[in-house]
Order: C-alpha cells, then sequence, then structure tokens
C-alpha cells in the first residue's frame, strides 16, 4: 500500500462571485501535498455533498462571502449526513462573525477560519484530524 | 463496495483493491472508453461536459475520469475540471471522478487503469478519459482507451509542430475547437495536411472536425464521429486487437512492478550498500552484479 493522499474538495457555495480566497487555499492544500478538487463558483449544496461522494474526499472545505454561512454550511453537513457520508470532515473559511462560529460548530462544522488565518493553520487542523 | 471507496482504494494500492478488481473482471469490457487529450486550456473539460449531456440525451450512461498531473515536489496537485462539468453532478447516470498523475510517468496511473475497470464494471457505456496531451501521456491514452480524440486549438503556434510529433499517429479523431476564434481553418488544412503525410494510416482515416465546446457547437457531429469510428472498430475487428494490445500492456506493467518489488527487496537483503561501495571502489563490476541478480532471480 502507498501512502494514501488527503482529499480535499474545495467548495464555494453562494451567490458572491468571486474566488480569489478558494483558490488561494487551494494552492496552499496543494503545497502541503493534499489532492484538491476544485468546482468552482456557485455551487448548491446538493451539487457539492454528490461531488464530494464521488471523489471520495476526506474533507470539504466551504469557502463563503456571502453571508450566507448559518444555513449553507449545515446545509451540507447534513446532507452528507443523509447520503452516507457523515465521516467526512467538514471545514469552513470566509468571513464569518465570531458570534456564528458556535453555532457552526453545533451543526457540526469541525473548525471555522476567519480571514488573516494563515494557511498553515487550516493544513494543520487537516493533518491532525483526517483519520487515515 | 462503493464505486467512490473502490476507486480511492486503488489509488493507495490497497490490497482490498485488488481483490476487488479480480472479482470484477469478468464485468469488464462492455463500456466503450474515448480518451479525450490535447494541451492545457484547449477546452477539453468543456468538451467533455458537452459530449456526457449529448450522451446523456441519447440515453446513455457515462463514466468520466479527469486526470491532472500532480506537482512532482510536493505530490499535490489541483483537479479542476469539475468546474466544466457542474450541471453533472446530480445527474444518477454520470459518475465524476478527477484524479492527479501521482508520478506515473505516462500521465495515466495503474490507478486510472483500474477506475477505468472499475466504472466499466458498474456498467457505464461510455467512459470518457480525460488527459492533459504533454508528451509520453498521449502514448499512454491509446493504449487505453478505444478511440482517441486529439484536441487542439487555433492559435498554438509553433505547438502544432509538437502536435505533430507526438500525435498525429495517435488520433482516431481531430477537434479544433475553440473555432469561434480566428485560425480555426487554417489549423484544420495544416491537420489535414499532415495526416495525408502519414504513412501508416489504416482503413480508418481521422476526420477534422470544428467544435465549440463554450457554445455546445459541433457536439452531435463529435458523438456522431465517436459512434461511427466504434463501429469500425467492431466491424473491422480492431476492437479486439487494440484491447488485446491494452491488457497484453497492462499485465506486463503489473509484472514488472510486482518484479520491481522483489527485486528492491533481495537487493536490501543482499548486503546492497556495502556492494555498491565495492562497486564505486572498482572492487566489483556492475555488469557482474546484474547477471548474477538477474540469474538468481530466474531460478
Ligand atoms: N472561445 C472559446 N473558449 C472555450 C471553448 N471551449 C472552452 N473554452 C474555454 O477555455 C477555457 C479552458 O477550458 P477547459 O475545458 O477547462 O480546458 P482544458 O484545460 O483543456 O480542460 C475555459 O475558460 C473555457 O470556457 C470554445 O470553444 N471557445
Ligand atoms: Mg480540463
Amino acid at each position: 500500500m502507498v501512502e494514501s493522499k488527503i482529499r480535499v474538495l474545495v467548495a464555494k457555495p453562494g451567490l458572491d462571485g468571486h474566488d480569489r480566497g478558494a483558490k488561494v487555499i487551494a494552492r496552499a492544500f496543494r503545497d502541503a501535498g493534499f489532492e484538491v478538487i476544485y468546482t468552482g463558483l456557485r455551487q448548491t449544496p446538493e451539487q457539492i455533498v454528490a461531488a464530494a461522494i464521488q471523489e471520495d474526499v476526506d474533507v470539504v472545505a466551504i469557502s463563503l462571502l456571502s453571508g450566507a454561512h448559518n444555513t449553507l454550511m449545515p446545509k451540507i453537513v447534513n446532507l452528507l449526513k443523509e447520503k452516507g457520508a457523515g465521516d467526512k470532515l467538514v471545514i469552513g473559511g470566509g468571513v464569518i462573525p465570531d458570534d456564528d462560529i458556535p453555532g457552526l460548530k453545533a451543526a457540526g462544522i469541525a473548525e471555522v477560519f476567519t480571514p488573516g488565518t494563515p494557511t498553515s493553520v487550516p493544513i494543520e487542523f487537516i493533518k491532525a484530524n483526517v483519520k487515515k | 463496495m462503493a464505486i467512490a471507496r473502490l476507486i480511492t482504494k486503488a489509488e493507495n494500492e490497497d490490497p482490498e483493491a485488488t481483490i476487488a478488481l479480480r472479482q470484477l473482471y469478468p464485468k469488464t469490457g462492455r463500456a466503450f472508453l474515448v480518451g479525450i487529450t490535447g494541451p492545457p486550456g484547449s477546452g477539453k473539460s468543456t468538451l467533455t461536459d458537452k459530449l456526457v449531456k449529448e450522451l446523456r440525451k441519447r440515453n446513455k450512461t457515462v463514466g468520466v475520469i479527469a486526470v491532472d498531473p500532480s506537482s512532482p515536489f510536493t505530490g499535490g496537485a489541483i483537479l479542476g475540471d469539475r468546474i466544466r462539468m457542474s450541471d453533472l453532478a446530480l445527474d444518477e447516470g454520470v459518475f465524476i471522478r478527477s484524479m492527479g498523475t501521482r508520478g506515473s510517468l505516462g500521465g495515466l496511473s495503474q490507478a486510472s487503469h483500474a477506475a477505468i475497470k472499475i466504472l466499466d464494471a458498474a456498467g457505464f457505456d461510455y467512459i470518457l478519459i480525460e488527459t492533459v496531451g504533454v508528451g509520453q501521456s498521449e502514448i499512454d491514452i491509446v493504449k487505453t482507451a478505444d478511440t482517441t480524440v486529439v484536441v487542439t486549438v487555433p492559435g498554438l503556434g509553433d505547438d502544432i509542430q509538437a502536435i505533430k510529433a507526438g500525435i498525429m499517429e495517435i488520433g482516431d479523431i481531430f477537434v479544433v475547437n475553440k473555432a469561434d476564434r480566428d485560425g480555426a481553418d487554417r489549423v484544420v488544412i495544416e491537420l489535414s495536411q499532415m495526416l495525408e503525410l502519414n504513412q501508416n494510416m489504416g482503413e480508418w482515416f481521422p476526420p477534422i472536425l470544428k467544435t465549440v465546446a463554450s457554445r455546445n457547437e459541433g457536439i452531435i457531429q463529435l458523438v456522431e464521429k465517436i459512434d461511427a469510428h466504434k463501429d469500425f472498430l467492431n466491424s473491422s475487428g480492431e476492437l479486439i486487437i487494440r484491447r488485446k494490445e491494452r491488457i497484453s500492456n497492462e499485465i506486463f506493467n503489473l509484472i514488472l512492478k510486482r518484479v520491481s518489488v522483489e527485486i528492491m527487496r533481495k537487493l536490501a537483503e543482499d548486503n546492497w550498500e556495502n556492494e555498491l561501495a565495492e562497486i564505486l571502489e572498482k572492487r566489483k563490476n556492475p555488469y557482474d552484479v546484474i547477471d548474477r541478480v538477474i540469474k538468481e532471480l530466474l531460478q
């Protein structure tokens, strides 16, 4: 057996039209040795979950700027559970007020990274928390 | 085991995958394999997306394997082909898997061959395999696919020379995508002149099609040519020849891989470090060592 690679889906749900942050994190993940599946802008939670399952990723990293995090992030977690893929690590990033973070964590988002967090932080978090 | 997880196990060379593949083998061979290769940015993923949609209209199920290069330094990869295929995510008759080359020299890793078998055994009618056409990977794709579609675009300049050198022989169908741009007709003429020069042309003369994948133009014609080539392969007996060659290659590579693991293990046991030192000091001749190792191995 070879060392298994960590596969991460970088998902960009919501309606906001730019993905600079998602691309920066995708490149940082690649440089950390992860295989990053990037699905592009404006994905619905259903599309994200279907892709996560077919790609059999270990991690779903949701990048959000639009402010819809309180609905979209938990929705993705719930859909994953419904489809029997509740074992995937779900993390979130973007402009998310501190007050919302406890609620997101209670909804099953393992960790939330706000702007200004060095990319090494989510990378280390993934390495520490993916069950291999 | 679910398709997605099984492909992961094959990628990680998990022994469970070998067991599963052994069981799946009798169910393979039904799917028609179409390779789509060409330079980065030529529109392969966009074309794949549109091809899938046209095949779905014809009630065919489709598996897609999209291979992108892994970084040779970190082993990581950004696999972005799904960006062009997001409408397909919710279609139950479509399965898309992105794969990194993971250090395989030829662009298609052993795991991609395994993934093809897994999708084939799962019953998909067509399997589309997208690979970036740089150097050796084009050769790989032709060893793997039943029909190889070579994609090019206007404005590549001297790259057409590279195409000439590498892939004129392997294309069953040539696509000049981005035909909305200037120069598409010139590329068609250049390609057809090159094809006419090609001596080892068999009974199938590769057609050259213009497409505008982003506007879904030329896609029906492309599907028709793929099916025409499929019919040709069947009626001429060429399909059997190609598949025989493919399985021969695959078996050979798998044997080679297992044997090379054995050799490394044996050398490690055989006091290899000391032997290397002796070779460097000219107290032993490497050619003698090679002869000895092979002799012992074949016993
Ligand atoms: N003008 C034009 N652009 C296209 C066409 N087909 C694809 N593209 C664009 O070319 C870019 C690269 O396409 P993609 O399918 O990702 O190429 P790949 O790297 O070969 O898979 C994207 O921005 C597409 O929208 C086309 O026929 N005409
Ligand atoms: Mg592509």
